[in-house]
């Protein structure tokens, strides 16, 4: 296509990022990594490894140790042994590494984003503007916690062997969530990537490394389940720190229920998306743009149910139709793509069931016809309308770029069908009244409240 | 006054929404929106809950206008025909106290010639017969510049009404709007007295407009809301719909002599008026962002919205303007980078 006629057509046309750096740094590894226990990779003791792909081409990136309960009990050995050096540092000695974690972090921040978005899928946008960003965020504003850890939290003591297991959705910030304010307050971890995506938490190991941490504050045991399973049943770990599934966090309350080990889970979530009649419409549609279709909607945060007031639901549901016509679905290393690929084949299905589930109990499912790239793990922007209570897909989380649309006649109502989920993770509230907004964002159960905004983080 | 309290032509459902249905050669709408053929704005009677409707989140539309630049880019051949794209857009424009016929002259022969003829040649793009939109000027020079362009297809747009502030009589301002077409002016860009604004006076803001609609005969009008004085996001949507209503060919953000001009946000809630207004009425008016648009690059982000929340209508200057000068030359130092793999000093590129 010339100049000429790409002039009549005005298409965005391709515009790729470069992988060949990301790719350059797996082969320097031989495309083979072990465990990194007590500040040195370790081949794993049964030599088992799998593979991790890059969902949007099926493409095997890596092989990865497989970590067995020798494995893991290596690593926890490591971080108790490192543990008193580390705590006997000044603050200000500690806070010093994270800090340089941060600038390290920084400094890779190309090469970290291409390697999220091809372990991932998620566009090169967002891995490059939204994930590593807050990950360097988090380890500065960590760094400066560590500092003032005693004035600010005098007599508290650390846990002291953290076990940490994360998911894949946001691999290297689920990272920095667990590691940065463990370590600032004087923990060692142990830390568990997700068995989808374990490459960028072997890259950090990299950095750890880069900066001279002590050998054993950080340690990192890839594998799957039964890997989480022996982390979380070691003796000698003092906390286990979980993201992920409700299913799984439920699973390890219960193996933690009768041991000493101090538990944090954050699980899933159904969140409301709540929209006044006095909202300003079209940036409430924006905000669902990144409330439900940032990351393939692959967010335990979601705002996954919409709730519109009846008079201006035609509306906004037409707002929205039209916005995800614009929605542009393709490969993940495009920078002017909005959605990427769906982690896993497993996850891809779960998606489908759930869409169709809630089609066969009454929901009317409506996709843009935007072109959807020809292979490659890719499940389109979806809006489900007519959706009530009763529905799957208004109980259960998706987990994919599905949006569920239900209407309500007043704010009392809003808060009721807000409230009625077992989930309570977040919400979000769209009115210009100042009164509305804070009245109804004040009776809704959830732990992080929006007002006219979605999703936004920050360490602080 | 009967108000139109119900806008011809329902939202379609939920099943037949799609992208733009196709074509058919013999389609003379003056645009497409989703799929609707849309009309010449004739203008509607002054609908006061469409002014008072207007609800507008500043925080949310900053957020999303601060990502237009990074959720779209175009690389390579794209981007070249993109930065053409932006020259065919464009009003070029002098409005300088120390503007003389010559100097009005010369920016006509860069309207007609806006990339040099060797590069031309390298893009091999002979046959886009590339030339800019149009030519603003003040009053003074409308007959220098159609003589200048004649049997070019290039526009004289004349800025008038007291330009830039806007607040000389009425009957002054009418006046010179007339003189302007009468001296040949294709399009005459208005500039709102603010002050209605400020006011709540929605009547008097939609009389004056209408009332120079009335004066500007066949010349298409544009209309200056001055959003560097309207400061406002609220404003600028009101300002906007009252704008439309009373019968305006292109919305305009700015006189390009305000402190802050044209930017994103502005931009944004604009384009989103216009949407509104298309689809509560089937007619479809321009926009011009005008002043503070210097890069090729930021041309490039002004396309993406227009494509992105308008459609391919708006990226034609039927129904989109840059109001700039400079930017023209930053777009050749791109294109000829795109070329020849370097960028030349800008005096190696006949000035405008």
């Amino acid at each position: 296509m010339s100049i000429v006629e790409q002039f009549v057509t005005m298409d965005y046309g391709p515009a790729p990022e470069d992988p060949r750096e990301a790719f350059a740094w797996l082969d320097r590894r031989s495309r083979r990594f072990g465990h990194f226990i007590g500040g040195a990779w370790q081949v794993p003791l049964d030599a088992k490894y799998f593979d991790t792909t890059d969902p949007s081409t099926g493409e095997k990136l890596a092989d990865l140790a497989q970590g067995s309960a020798s494995d893991v009990n290596a690593a926890v050995k490591a971080a108790r042994s490192a543990l008193p050096a580390w705590q006997s540092l000044t603050p200000h000695a500690r806070a010093r590494y994270l800090y340089a974690l941060a600038r390290q972090v920084q400094k890779h921040s190309r090469r970290l984003a291409v390697l999220e978005t091809l372990d991932n899928g998620k566009p090169i946008r967002e891995s490059r503007d939204i994930d590593i960003p807050l990950v360097a965020r988090h380890f500065y504003h960590h760094a400066g916690w560590a500092q003032l850890l005693e004035q600010e939290f005098p007599g508290l003591t650390a846990c002291g062997v953290v076990g940490q297991i994360i998911p894949w959705n946001f691999p290297l910030l689920m990272l920095a969530w667990k590691i940065a304010p463990a370590l600032a307050t004087g923990n060692t971890v142990v830390l568990k990537p997700a068995e989808f995506t374990p490459l960028t938490a072997l890259a950090f190991a990299e950095i750890c490394q880069e900066i001279d941490l002590p050998p054993g504050v950080v340690n990192i045991v890839t594998g799957d389940s039964s890997t989480g399973e022996a982390l979380v049943a070691h003796p000698d770990v003092d906390k286990i720190a979980f993201t992920g599934s409700t299913e799984v966090g439920r699973a390890i309350r219960k193996a933690t229920a009768h041991s000493h080990k101090r538990l944090s889970l954050e699980l899933g979530g159904k969140s409301p998306f709540i929209v006044f009649e006095d909202a300003d419409l079209d940036s409430a549609v924006e905000g669902l743009v990144d409330g439900i279709w940032l990351n393939q909607g692959q967010v335990c945060c979601a705002g996954s149910r919409l709730l519109m007031q009846e008079s201006i639901a035609e509306l906004l549901i037409a707002k929205i139709c039209d916005r995800m016509n614009t929605l542009r679905v393709g490969p993940p290393l495009d920078k002017a793509i909005d959605i990427g690929a769906i982690i896993a084949r497993v996850q891809l299905d779960r998606i489908q069931g759930l869409v169709d589930q809630g089609v066969a109990e009454g929901a009317s499912c409506w996709q843009p016809s935007i072109p959807m790239p020809s292979r490659g793990l890719y499940f389109p922007p979806t809006l489900l309308s007519n959706v009530h209570p009763t529905s799957v897909v208004a109980q259960q989380e998706i987990f994919g770029p599905v949006l569920a649309a239900m209407t309500f006649r007043t704010p009392t109502e809003a808060v009721e069908l807000a409230n009625n989920t077992v989930y309570g993770l977040a919400a979000c509230v769209w009115s210009e009244s100042i009164n509305v907004s804070l009245h109804v964002a004040a009776q809704l159960k959830a732990g992080v409240l929006w007002v006219n905004c979605t999703n936004l983080f920050d360490a602080s | 006054m009967s108000n139109v309290t119900k806008a011809p032509g329902k939202t379609p459902s939920l099943d037949k929404r799609t992208t733009e249905a196709p074509i058919s050669p013999a389609d003379t709408a003056l645009a497409h929106l989703r799929g609707r053929a849309l009309e010449a704005n004739r203008g509607v009677p002054l609908n006061l809950d469409w002014v008072e409707d207007v609800r507008i989140n500043t925080s949310a539309v900053e957020r999303r206008a601060q990502t237009l630049g990074t959720r779209r880019t175009v690389k390579k051949d794209w981007q070249a025909a993109w930065l053409l794209r932006a020259i065919s857009c464009m009003d070029l424009t002098t409005l300088s106290g120390d503007d003389t016929d010559e100097r009005v002259r010369r920016l006509c022969a860069k309207a007609r010639q806006p990339i040099q003829h060797e590069l031309v040649k390298k893009l091999a793009i002979e046959s886009l017969e590339i030339k800019v939109a149009a030519v603003c000027v003040y009053h003074s020079f409308v007959e220098t510049a159609r003589r200048a362009l004649e049997g070019s297809s290039i526009r004289v747009a004349a800025v008038s009404t007291g330009f830039p502030a806007g607040l000389s009589p009425l009957p002054e301002r009418i006046d010179e709007i007339r003189r302007s077409v009468e001296a040949g002016a294709d399009e005459i860009d208005v500039v709102i007295t603010r002050a209605h604004v400020f006011g709540g006076r929605w009547q008097a803001l939609y009389d004056e407009i209408a009332s120079f609609k009335h004066a500007c005969g066949p010349a298409h009008m544009k209309v200056i809301l001055g959003t560097g004085d309207l400061l406002t996001l609220r404003n600028v949507a009101r300002a906007s719909v009252v704008a439309m209503m009373a019968g305006a060919d292109f919305i305009k953000t700015s006189t390009g002599k305000e402190p802050v001009n044209a930017t994103l946000p502005v931009g944004l809630v604009m384009t989103r008026a216009i949407r509104e207004y298309a689809n509560r009425t089937g007619f479809a008016v321009g926009f011009k962002p005008a002043g503070g648009i210097r890069t090729a690059k930021q041309s490039l982000e002004w396309l993406s919205l227009m494509k992105d929340e308008l459609g391919p209508s708006w990226l034609k200057s039927d129904l989109f303007r840059f109001g700039a000068s400079g930017m023209l030359a930053d777009i050749e130092r791109q294109l000829e980078h795109h070329a020849t793999g370097r960028y030349s000093a800008d005096y190696r590129h006949p000035l405008a």
